[in-house]
């Protein structure tokens, strides 16, 4: 009989710290983008494309996860946890689309063009209408919060799974293979 | 892959964690969370609340008579649309496809500087033009200008202090000499800027206004060569010769330029002013030598004018960030924070119903109607 994984895939590995090194990037480029005067211009440059690129790197990584063998969940993750952490991955995922598509609608209904290098520009995809604009501005900041609250679950349950009841928790995910001791 | 260990799928050693040996673990936790929480504060700004933001200058123009449903500054507006007419001498200095020999389409807002949407028009308040330019390839450049040679304000603080000094005193409705007084004793660029914007009295109308844009800008040519440029709208019609509207007219200047629109089109020369090393592209409270190399891009035409009320221009955010690829922000402290502002603006302005505005379709069809060629 085959041993069950320990870990997830490699392609799944890769494409879960890359995005929250970008996801993280982006929390903070979007807090302080607009509570900035003087950086507002340089964040806003930055958010616009690295959103975009997001969107498309989670596209990617839902059909990589959709395609990819799991590793169970160790016995130390009762059954009502696995739940909430099974709904809090589709939170995220569904929010990882969500917002950047927000954010695409909101320049669009405003008629900012959506800048994303030189001189590439990506089309609008919805009309001109800055009452549409003000909903989906608001949108973006409540989806975004809700996305950093539940990154900061996400956080805390794998800390406490692998410091305090040290069940090596972390190790399904970490990028170099890793074997229990 | 090598071959797993017999242990491999053994469950990890489930031990209740004893309390003295988790306690620690338990604190780290908390202290890595509490990290995390601290960093996003710090981004946030929540840390230094005493920091100047964008969402301060809500209130701060609200204090100067800002409405809910107008624009926080220059509230009081017209939106006008026809062409610009490139001669393709500015892709000497730009390689931006708005300055492409061709002619492009272009939207536009004349505004009276303020947040009052409704004030009684002056020849001394500060006139705005903001243009969109789009070129055949879907660059867009939009840039907000105003009929002063030199801004008064040199940063954006300076400019929030200045909305602090003159919002009325709330027990009296009047404007307080004394804040003014200390404002201008605090910041010295404004008064010798001031020198230089009535130096040159007021023209008579938005036809024959020149429009600046002053911050400098960074221009970048086909060869990657960059050059800091400063660039004018200077009108190609003289004064009208006698007002159209009524000295008593609440409008007089968004009245005169309807009129005057309905007998013909008005135009204006794009002069690109070609900075030298030295010249200040950080302080747009100082003016560059009158010396400086001009390059006339090509025309502007003004043909059509409508109401606010109907206009989808009304609805664009003539943001002075809103640049084609060769054309970039320079050093000046002012235009981020201008971006980041009429960007509050934006969204103050499109979360409420916008009430009338003051110029309305109606008194629009009034003019022409009266002042129509051969009518």
């Amino acid at each position: 009989m085959p041993q069950p994984r320990t870990q997830f895939t490699m392609p799944m590995r890769i494409l879960h710290w890359l995005l929250a090194a970008m996801v993280l990037a982006m929390l903070c480029i979007g807090l302080s983008m607009v509570a900035s005067l003087g950086n507002y211009h340089t964040l806003v440059s930055i958010h616009r494309p690295l959103g975009i690129a997001i969107l498309l790197l989670v596209a990617v990584r839902l059909v990589v996860r959709l395609l990819s063998p799991l590793p169970p969940f160790p016995p130390t993750v009762p059954p009502r946890e696995r739940l909430i952490a099974s709904a809090s991955e589709y939170l995220m995922y569904t929010l990882l689309f969500v917002l950047p598509l927000v954010g695409w609608g909101m320049l669009s209904a405003a008629r900012y063009p959506v800048i994303m290098f030189g001189s590439f520009q990506l089309p609008f995809i919805l009309p001109h209408n800055i009452t549409l604009y003000w909903w989906l501005r608001q949108t973006h900041t409540v989806l975004a919060f809700l996305l950093f609250f539940t990154f900061l679950a996400h956080f805390a349950a794998v800390l406490f799974h692998t410091l305090v009841i040290r069940d090596r928790l972390l190790s399904r995910m970490l990028p170099w293979t890793s074997r229990p001791r | 892959m090598e071959p797993a260990p017999a242990n491999q799928n053994r469950p990890p050693p489930v031990r209740p964690p004893k309390p003295d040996r988790s306690l620690p673990r338990l604190i780290l936790v908390a202290i890595l969370l509490a990290a995390v929480l601290a960093g996003f504060a710090y981004e946030a700004g929540w840390l230094t609340p005493h920091d100047l933001t964008p969402a301060d200058f809500v209130p701060a123009f609200e204090g100067t008579g800002a409405r809910p449903g107008f624009r926080l500054n220059h509230a009081k507006g017209i939106c006008v649309s026809g062409s610009f007419e490139s001669n393709g001498n500015g892709l000497e200095v730009c390689k931006a496809t708005v300055f492409s020999k061709g002619t492009i389409p272009v939207v536009g807002r004349f505004s009276l500087g303020g947040a009052m949407p409704f004030q009684t028009d002056t020849l001394t308040q500060v006139r705005g033009l903001g243009l969109q330019l789009t070129a055949g390839d879907g660059a867009v450049w939009r840039t907000a200008m105003i009929n002063f040679p030199v801004f008064p304000l040199a940063t954006p603080q300076a400019f929030y202090d200045m909305l602090i000094a003159s919002r009325p005193d709330p027990a009296t409705g009047k404007p307080e000499p004394a804040k003014i007084q200390a404002f201008f004793a605090a910041n010295p660029e404004t008064a010798a800027a001031l020198k230089i914007i009535k130096a040159q009295p007021p023209s008579a109308g938005f036809a024959d206004s020149t429009f600046h844009s002053l911050n400098a800008f960074i221009f970048t040519s086909r060869t990657g060569v960059s050059t800091p440029v400063r660039w004018i709208f200077e009108p190609a019609q003289s004064a009208s010769p006698a007002p159209f509207a009524p000295a008593d007219d609440k409008n007089f200047l968004f009245d005169d330029l309807i009129a005057q629109l309905a007998h013909g089109p008005l135009h204006w020369h794009l002069i690109l002013v070609v900075g030298q090393p030295g010249d200040p592209t950080n302080d747009a409270t100082l003016p560059w030598p009158p010396t400086r190399r001009r390059i006339d891009a090509g025309t502007l035409t003004i043909d059509q004018i409508e109401s606010e009320d109907t206009s989808p221009t009304a609805l664009l955010n003539f943001d002075p960030l809103v640049l084609p690829d060769g054309i970039a922000p320079s050093d000046d402290p002012l235009l981020s924070a201008r971006s980041a502002v009429y960007s509050a603006s934006f969204t103050y302005r499109s979360g409420a119903a916008k009430p009338p505005s003051a110029v309305t379709p109606a008194d629009i069809q009034g003019i022409e109607s009266r002042n129509h060629p051969g009518g």
